[in-house]
């Protein structure tokens, strides 16, 4: 999961760094469609904690992804924005509350049973968008922009320099995710994720409460996803139900997909390809669920390992927590449904 | 004539259907006639749902699949009935089409696509089956285009039945009602009382009994998934006259099959229908009596069996 | 050498439980001492490793108690049960493949031993438990291949994994599900040393098909037939037992 050999971290510091630098060669509109990367990003990065690390393939991941954003539509006057030091806190606990809850109901469900249930709740939190004033109803709503100061400062932005800031703001928080995730899973909490993705029934033999951990991965995926919902927020000023729809979700999975479940890295690549591709799709066709259809299906059917398991030079494959430097552990990364439960017979 | 959508306003409450005259009628109880009519379009909602939701729960039993696009199946349907209804003028034609059509569908999408995923990871099936979605979504709005569509009931089944002398009720919607009944007591008697039917449960219950038995696992996979697949199509073909057609019809009906499969039991048939009559009752007469946070009654439902029950109310007990 | 008259560790009353229609064990009442070695024995089918799930909790009872060190059981999850001293190995080699060896054992001392609010610390800076860790290695032999990916080893190394991740866990007793399937000789010769050293701090359950190994290391024995206990006592007593002789141990006496 966690890069460890000097070069691959070399090369993923030069990665941010290219980043860092590309607001300075390019124009407005690739400045603006970098945030959009960086946001989806985040979006999948957040559920790769819980898909690539913990093995819980969840579809209501959009929903706390969306009520970020609507949250900073929620408690924004009308007039002046707020400052981010309070949109960001409230958007992260809004979305970690709405996670323990989806979440301690969703994890008492198993497998299949646990995505179909994610994804109900998911809905249900679309349909409170959807179908209720709360958040201007189907069509969504302009909100306004939190402010990138504190304490009444904020920085004097012209309007050509703000989507710059709002680039650098979300690049900051992609990186500080990525560590701080790299961290998480360097611990003895990382390490038990990655007991429950292999194997979680000989977890709960050991003595694990597999239920409290995979409720505080969720939880804290489910904040991320607040963090990069915010972000979304800052970035366009504008919520609509298609934030929190189950799509959403989807579309994060597909990044997961295409990067490599193996690595927290993938998510990142996945997310600038999808991006890409996205804006290519739209310069060639007015059918871009065709585009995005067939897309899926070729990753399904050809690149089941991702770009990163797929075309990454031995010296960059991903090693696994705590310093070996083995293959990544893709094939064992889900245990199959009904494996390693008890046999009746003997 | 043509059938009212159910968001339509100024849609008879008894009957649903738009100057139906059924409030002329002479007035024995109304608070009552209302109550009985949104107990039976609950319960036809409900039937409508198990079509759907017992394919859904047949496929994940049987070959451990879950089919996201099974709700762009049903969507199939009610476009199937909108189109033939359009071209031929009559919608008798679209039920034979949607069940050929989709045991026709069913075998090529097995074939073709599925049965390479059974072995593979949830997310690849998952990601296959919203492709199939998009792709879906993007065939219908080449082929039928963006528009809310409505669909005419069958003349001979466009009336009023009357129930008691103060309330009649729509016979179309008696004869969907009809028809899923049917439907559900066909499936019931193939599954519990045929030979293959027999061959179903056992792959159902244990999947290595299929090679102990010897059992034609391609023949049964195949078979379930066409027959799940001509369900969903057949229910859309009859909701197409109730509900007309639109985009992303599909994703609605897919959630609610979810929550229904997720309380009945994953696998389970029987516990697919009992769920999906409560679902129908609770959803319909909940938008009838307390319209604010209808649409929040089926989640609340579902979490309070994933407290009580979490493996579903006819799901089998894990630990 | 075993003191049985004392309150035993582990106790079940009636246990039983059903799948479906056929009953996998029915009516078990045995009992599991400190620093004993209780064999169970039986054919095929009759219950064994349904009663060693049971006893650590993978799967419910559908009739009568289990009581580990005087408290009732009965209803505790698998986890529980861990912490409060049941650790197992399985019939079917049940470890994390992909992680290293030592990962893996560390593991099992985490589960209980995990220290209060350390959780987000750096595991590999966790000399408490990786000590505890190689300890448990060394005490199956595996000390040589702490960095090794544990799906690399040998059927026997996993096999001693197994049984390391269960001691991590420093547990009173320990379920052994046919600890031998697939040794060879030599690798059985020192998991019966090993045992026989383990039995003195720890109360162990034993299923085993071997009954050479059985008899050599068992203080006492259950034979179990359809689910049933048909027999129960010391090995020399089991062996002249003739309803024994007759439904399972034929001529091997």
């Amino acid at each position: 999961m966690v890069p460890t050999s000097k070069l691959s971290q070399i090369g993923l510091a030069m990665a941010a760094a290219l980043s860092a630098a590309l607001p300075l060669v390019a124009s407005p509109y690739h400045i603006e469609l970098g945030s959009t990367a960086l946001i989806a990003a985040m979006l999948a990065l957040s559920l790769q904690l819980l898909v690539g690390c913990t093995g819980l393939v969840s579809l209501g991941h959009g929903a706390f992804y969306g009520l970020a954003a609507y949250v900073v539509y929620l408690i924004s006057p009308a007039d002046v924005g707020l400052s981010i030091a309070i949109t960001l806190p409230a958007a992260i606990a809004a979305s970690g509350i709405a996670a323990l809850l989806i979440g301690s109901l969703s994890l008492r469900a198993k497998g299949f049973f646990f995505l179909m249930v994610t994804l109900a709740f998911g809905q249900m939190v679309f349909f409170i968008f959807h179908d209720t004033k709360i958040g201007g109803g189907t069509d969504g709503a302009y909100l306004t922009r939190p402010i990138l100061g504190l304490f009444g400062f904020d920085l004097p932005l012209t309007r050509k320099q703000r989507p710059m800031a709002i680039y650098y703001v979300n690049l900051i928080q992609l990186v500080a995710m990525y560590l701080g995730l790299a961290w998480l899973l360097r611990s003895l909490f990382g390490q038990v994720l990655t007991g429950i993705r292999v194997n979680e029934h000989r977890m709960q033999a050991l003595g694990f409460n597999t239920y409290r951990y995979k409720l505080a991965a969720f939880v804290i995926a489910g904040m991320l996803a607040g963090v990069a919902g915010h972000g979304w927020a800052l970035h366009r000023a504008f919520v609509n139900p298609e934030l929190v729809g189950w799509h959403r979700s989807a579309e994060a999975l597909l990044m997961i997909l295409m990067g490599g479940l193996g690595s927290l890295a993938g998510p990142i690549v996945g997310a600038i390809a999808y991006t890409g591709l996205g804006e290519v799709a739209q310069l060639l066709t007015e059918r871009k669920l065709l585009v995005e259809g067939a897309v899926i299906l070729a990753v399904v059917l050809l690149l089941p390992k991702g770009i990163m398991g797929f075309k990454l030079p031995e010296f960059m494959k991903l090693g696994k927590p705590d310093g070996s430097n083995a293959p990544a552990e893709i094939e064992e990364a889900h245990t199959q449904p009904g494996q390693g439960q008890p046999v009746p017979n003997d | 004539m043509f059938g009212a959508t159910e968001r339509n306003a100024g849609v008879c409450l008894v009957c649903s259907r738009l100057g139906c005259g059924c409030s002329e009628l002479p007035e024995l109880n109304m608070d009552l006639s209302i109550l009985l009519a949104q107990l039976l379009n609950g319960v036809q909602y409900g039937l409508l749902l198990f079509l759907i939701a017992s394919g859904l729960t047949l496929i994940f039993g049987v070959m451990g699949v879950i089919n996201l696009a099974h709700g762009s199946l049903f969507m199939i349907g009610a476009y199937t009935a909108y189109l033939v209804a359009k071209t031929t003028g009559s919608l008798w034609f679209a039920l034979p089409a949607g069940i050929i059509g989709g045991l026709l569908l069913g075998t090529i999408l097995e074939r073709g696509l599925f049965q390479r995923f059974y072995r593979r990871e949830h997310l690849d099936q998952v990601l296959l089956t919203f492709a199939l979605i998009l792709l879906a979504e993007e065939a219908r709005s080449a082929i039928a285009g963006n528009d809310f569509q409505s669909v005419p009931i069958p003349p001979i089944l466009d009336f009023s039945v009357p129930v008691t002398n103060g309330f009649s009720y729509s016979a179309y919607r008696f004869a969907v009602i009809g028809s899923c009944l049917l439907l559900a007591a066909g499936l019931y008697l193939w599954i519990e009382r045929t030979k293959f039917g027999a061959m179903i449960r056992a792959a159902a219950e244990k999947p290595e009994m299929v090679d102990i038995l010897g059992l034609d696992a391609r023949r049964i996979h195949t078979t379930v998934f066409a027959v799940g697949t001509a369900l969903a199509l057949t229910a859309g073909v009859l909701a197409a006259p109730l509900y007309s057609v639109y985009p992303n019809m599909g994703d609605g009906f897919l959630i609610i099959s979810f929550v229904v499969v997720v309380i009945g039991g994953l696998g389970s048939v029987t516990g697919a229908f009992w769920a999906a009559l409560l679902i129908g009752l609770v959803d319909t007469l909940g938008k009838a009596y307390v319209p604010k946070v209808s649409g929040l009654a089926i989640y609340v439902l579902m979490a309070i069996v994933l407290l009580w029950r979490p493996q579903g109310l006819f799901g089998r007990e894990t630990r | 050498m075993t003191d049985l008259s004392s309150a035993p560790l582990l106790a079940t009353h009636g246990l039983g439980r059903n799948f479906g229609g056929l009953a996998a064990v029915r009516d078990v009442s045995i009992s599991l001492h400190a620093g004993e070695l209780h064999a169970v024995i039986g054919p095929n089918g009759a219950g064994k490793s349904t009663l060693v799930n049971l006893l650590s909790g993978e799967i419910a009872p559908s009739a009568g108690r289990i009581e580990l060190a005087g408290v009732d059981v009965t209803d505790a999850p698998a986890h529980t049960r861990a912490h409060r001293g049941i650790g197992r190995s399985f019939q079917r080699t049940n470890i994390f493949k992909p992680l290293t060896v030592l990962e893996n054992v560390r593991l099992g001392a985490q589960a209980v031993g995990e220290p209060k609010g350390s959780v987000f610390r750096r595991a590999a800076n966790q000399l408490d438990l990786i000590e505890r860790s190689r300890a448990a290695l060394k005490r199956v032999g595996l000390d040589w291949a702490e960095a090794r990916e544990a799906g690399t080893l040998s059927h026997g190394g996993q096999r001693q994994l197994e049984i390391a991740m269960a001691l991590a866990s420093n547990p009173k007793v320990i379920l052994l599900d046919e600890p031998l399937a697939g040794m060879g000789p030599e690798e059985g010769e020192r998991i019966a040393q090993l045992l026989k050293g383990l039995a003195r701090e720890h109360a162990i359950l034993l299923i085993e098909h071997d009954m050479d190994f059985v008899f050599a290391v068992a203080d006492t024995m259950t034979v179990m037939v359809d689910g049933q206990v048909l027999a129960s006592g010391r090995p020399a007593d089991i062996r002249k037992n003739p309803a024994v002789q007759n439904a399972y141990l034929g001529g091997h006496a």
